[in-house]
């Protein structure tokens, strides 16, 4: 099978240059092991975690780290493009890259953000809140939402909540199971008349409250739910993210995908790509565990494979790799360099990734291969958690590989 | 030194990190509380059982056998294997006459065929399914498939055996039960079409069920016994370099993944040989050793249906690209969702009004994209999609049937 650009990977990275590239008249197919980690989505992407400007931040990052190899420039135009990019694909966002705004987590406690999605709210700054009244509401017998931290959050900062949870006769179905009554199950049931007697419920309750907050559980496949509860209550209505897997990731992963075919692109969910043929520095072809000897033949090919939780880097015993060419790579010999018993010191496992020349092209054994590029978390030299750099890198280096492609 | 290698289970169930993906996308989960999800009646569930097979749960009777678990796992487990295999090894549930009458497709095939136009008429009266859900607990509201009066395999002999040692290529065709008993002209369509690009087709001798029905009603002896059978007929086949192609997936898949995964039968030396018709004509036009020409007057209007074990194998693209070929065909891609029946699952009293409620999004879909046709590459789907939508369902093989232009294709491809 022959395609323009085969894209090993389904996840952020993967679908945003399959869509930069399938907007551009190319012929791509993404090869996705599995489904991604925008399941686990919290709903906001970082570029960095930062009190100032972020891209003053991000100048004085090391000059190794995937953000200086593309350029300040580069990170500037592709995070300002993103918003518009996810807008055709129906992800609606918030946010800005000249400064961070802060969002609520699930324990309570307020973390910066670039880009955010309209189910949450978006604070200003940490400590001051627009409101003087909240009202916190769940379900009953919904256990994956912890209304105590949201309390200690709003307490802290001078405002009052109040709590209510519904009883609904449409939940005993669920309630059957406690085990598998999660988010994206009780997502399924949210249409129609259910979300109008919710907003009756809140209706009548609220009282004095001036926003209210819920669990993340609507609106699975397409966003309706949430406006069609929204546009039924008076007061503005915000959603806290749940324990995983998170509705407002799988609707987004959902989103992304959508457009991606509907621009013409091909999406293989499920299978491995097990190996390549590499010859004279290029990459010919890719072979699948589900296509076996129908290899699959691109002029150009993009690792976006993810990190260890997605298996594009492989710890054994012994050694780090990468597990599909063997791909040079940044990592340490020793086991015991890899990781600090500290857990929340420096871990130098964060940081390992494959290794790439300035337009993000991929090496094998010392030498550049020519059409073999890669994007967000396998790249080496970041560490999304203590940066704050996740989302920031997989969107920025996606697009940037996308325009290495289209210009070449 | 490597304690990880020597430590992974064939199933991977350790390398589950209970993400609950799985969970997400189970079709059952979603509307049968009963039923403990992929995760727990998988990797979760297998930690208990094997310390104590007491912790087996029968609910794990409600699993599909689907895969979209596995297609879902980021972490590579293969969950619904090793909820199969909990279920043969510690299920205390016999299989009763209606296990027995839905799981042997092909003894009741031959029964019915012969007497085919009584068993489609009886079966259509209202009595007679009170009788059947009273007696069988098979459910009232299902329909039942038609037999035909003449076999695929009757056919074949009397009127296209003799011509295919002629041509210069040959294949050995799998048509399975449903071509067989239910609707030979699948058969007779994909011969037509290799016979037009010169290939000849035969029948294995003696050809057996798959043996899926038998494995998802627990009858694992039968399956075997068959399964063994159908591989003698296969090596045969490859020895004689001839491919073994089916227009079920889900023949497909069992005979290629679960005779290995599920019965413990090594497959490996002729797995590669066991391919579904789609794929194997993709691949000759891939590849530009054959051509087909199709008729400027075929004009359809269809929407792709992704059988559950298509979309493990992965191949639906080969049966889209293939109709993409045809001029006239316009195909719209309908989300790839179970429709519910999972072979004999739906047939049952006790899993009806879950197979429908599972099915209902992807017949909304369905009545919204208004088509002539629904393409899809399983017969039990089909039962299913026509029964609660009214839309005929064609095999992909069939569609290309209507549209080939045969005299112009044995001209492209030099057959007389």
């Amino acid at each position: 099978m022959k395609y323009e650009t085969i894209i090993i990977g389904g996840g952020l990275s993967g679908l945003l240059s399959g869509i930069a590239l399938a907007r551009a008249g190319r012929k791509v197919a993404i090869i996705s092991a599995g489904q991604s980690a925008l399941h686990f989505s919290s709903g906001s992407f970082e570029l960095i975690d930062s009190e100032d400007n972020p891209l003053a931040a991000i100048a004085q990052m090391p000059s190794t780290h995937p953000y200086q190899t593309i350029g300040l420039d580069a990170v500037k135009r592709y995070a300002e493009a993103v918003p518009a990019l996810f807008a055709e694909a129906g992800v609606e966002v918030s946010g800005s890259v000249e400064k961070n705004h802060y969002r609520i987590t699930p324990i309570g406690m307020a973390k910066s953000a670039w880009l955010t999605l309209g189910d949450y709210a978006t604070l200003d700054n940490a400590t001051t809140l627009p409101w003087r009244k909240v009202a916190i509401v769940n379900f009953d017998g919904y256990l994956d939402f912890y209304p105590k931290f949201l309390d200690n959050f709003f307490a802290k900062r001078g405002v009052d909540t109040v709590h209510h949870t519904l009883t609904l006769a449409e939940f005993e179905h669920l309630r059957e199971s406690a085990t598998e009554m999660r988010a994206t199950n009780i997502a399924r049931i949210m249409t129609g008349d259910l979300l109008s007697k919710i907003a009756t419920e809140l209706r009548g309750r609220i009282g004095d409250a001036e926003v209210v907050f819920m669990p993340a559980v609507f609106g699975m496949f397409d966003a309706e739910a949430v406006s069609a509860l929204r546009s039924q209550v008076r007061v503005p209505l915000y959603f806290i993210p749940t324990m995983p897997a998170s509705v407002p990731g799988v609707r987004t992963q959902i989103q992304l995908k959508n457009y991606f075919q509907k621009l013409g692109g091909v999406y293989l969910l499920g299978d491995n790509v097990c190996g390549g043929e590499i010859r004279d520095n290029k990459l010919i072809s890719v072979r699948t565990a589900n296509h076996g000897d129908m290899e699959f033949h691109a002029d150009n090919f993009i690792l976006a494979s993810g990190s260890f939780f997605s298996h594009g880097l492989i710890a054994s015993q012994e050694h780090i790799y990468e597990p599909i060419f063997g791909l040079d790579i940044v990592a340490d010999q020793a086991r015991s360099e890899w990781y600090n018993q500290d857990l929340y010191a420096h871990q130098p496992y964060m940081g390992y990734g494959v290794v790439t020349d300035e337009r993000l092209r991929c090496r094998l054994a010392g030498k550049t291969v020519e059409n073999l590029y890669a994007a967000g978390s396998v790249l080496a030299n970041q560490n999304p958690i203590a940066e704050g750099t996740g989302g920031g890198v997989a969107i920025t280096t996606a697009l940037f590989v996308a325009d290495q492609i289209i210009n070449a | 030194m490597s304690y990880q290698k020597s430590n992974i289970s064939s199933n991977n169930f350790e390398q589950c990190i209970k993400c609950t993906i799985c969970t997400v996308y189970c079709p059952v989960t979603a509307v049968n509380p009963e039923y403990p999800g992929p995760k727990q009646a998988g990797p979760d569930g297998e930690r208990y059982r094997l310390k104590k097979p007491l912790f087996y749960d029968e609910a794990l009777k409600y699993c599909l056998n689907c895969k979209r678990c596995e297609v879902a796992c980021p972490s590579n487990v293969k969950i619904g294997d090793i909820i199969q295999l909990a279920r043969i090894k510690h299920s205390k549930l016999r299989p009763g006459l209606r296990e027995r009458i839905l799981a042997n497709t092909d003894f009741m095939g031959t029964l019915a065929s012969t007497f085919a136009p009584v068993v489609n008429t009886t079966v259509k009266l209202k009595p007679v399914k009170k009788l059947m859900d009273w007696t069988l607990k098979i459910d009232s509201h299902r329909t039942f498939p038609k037999y035909a009066s003449q076999r695929f395999t009757t056919w074949f002999k009397r009127h296209a055996e003799k011509s295919q040692a002629a041509l210069p290529n040959q294949v050995t065709y799998f048509h399975g039960c449903y071509a067989n008993y239910n609707y030979p002209q699948l058969g007779k369509d994909l011969v037509k079409i290799l016979n037009a690009v010169g290939y000849g087709v035969q029948l294995m001798e003696k050809e057996r069920c798959c043996g899926v029905a038998k494995i998802s009603n627990n009858l694992i002896k039968q399956a075997t016994r068959d399964a063994k059978r159908n591989l003698e007929e296969i090596r045969h086949s490859v020895a004689q370099q001839r491919e073994v192609i089916a227009t079920s997936t889900t023949c497909t898949f069992t005979i290629r993944d679960e005779y290995h995964h599920i019965l413990g039968l090594e497959n490996g030396d002729v797995r590669e040989q066991v391919n579904l018709a789609t794929r194997f004509l993709y691949r000759l036009v891939d590849e530009g050793k054959i051509k087909l020409a199709f008729r400027d007057d075929f004009r359809m209007k269809a929407a792709y249906h992704t059988p559950c074990h298509m979309e493990k194998l992965g191949w639906s693209i080969y049966s889209t690209s293939l109709m993409r070929m045809i001029p006239g065909l316009e195909l719209l891609m309908l989300d790839s969702l179970c429709c519910g029946i999972a072979g004999t699952y739906g047939f049952k009293r006790e899993n009806y009004k879950y197979s429908q409620a599972i099915g209902a999004p992807l017949f909304k879909q369905i009545a919204d994209f208004g088509v002539d046709v629904v393409a899809c590459d399983c017969e039990t789907c089909k039962w299913q999609i026509e029964m609660s939508t009214g839309v005929k369902v064609e095999n992909p093989i069939s569609i290309l049937a209507q549209a080939l232009d045969v005299e112009r294709t044995k001209a492209l491809n030099n057959i007389k």
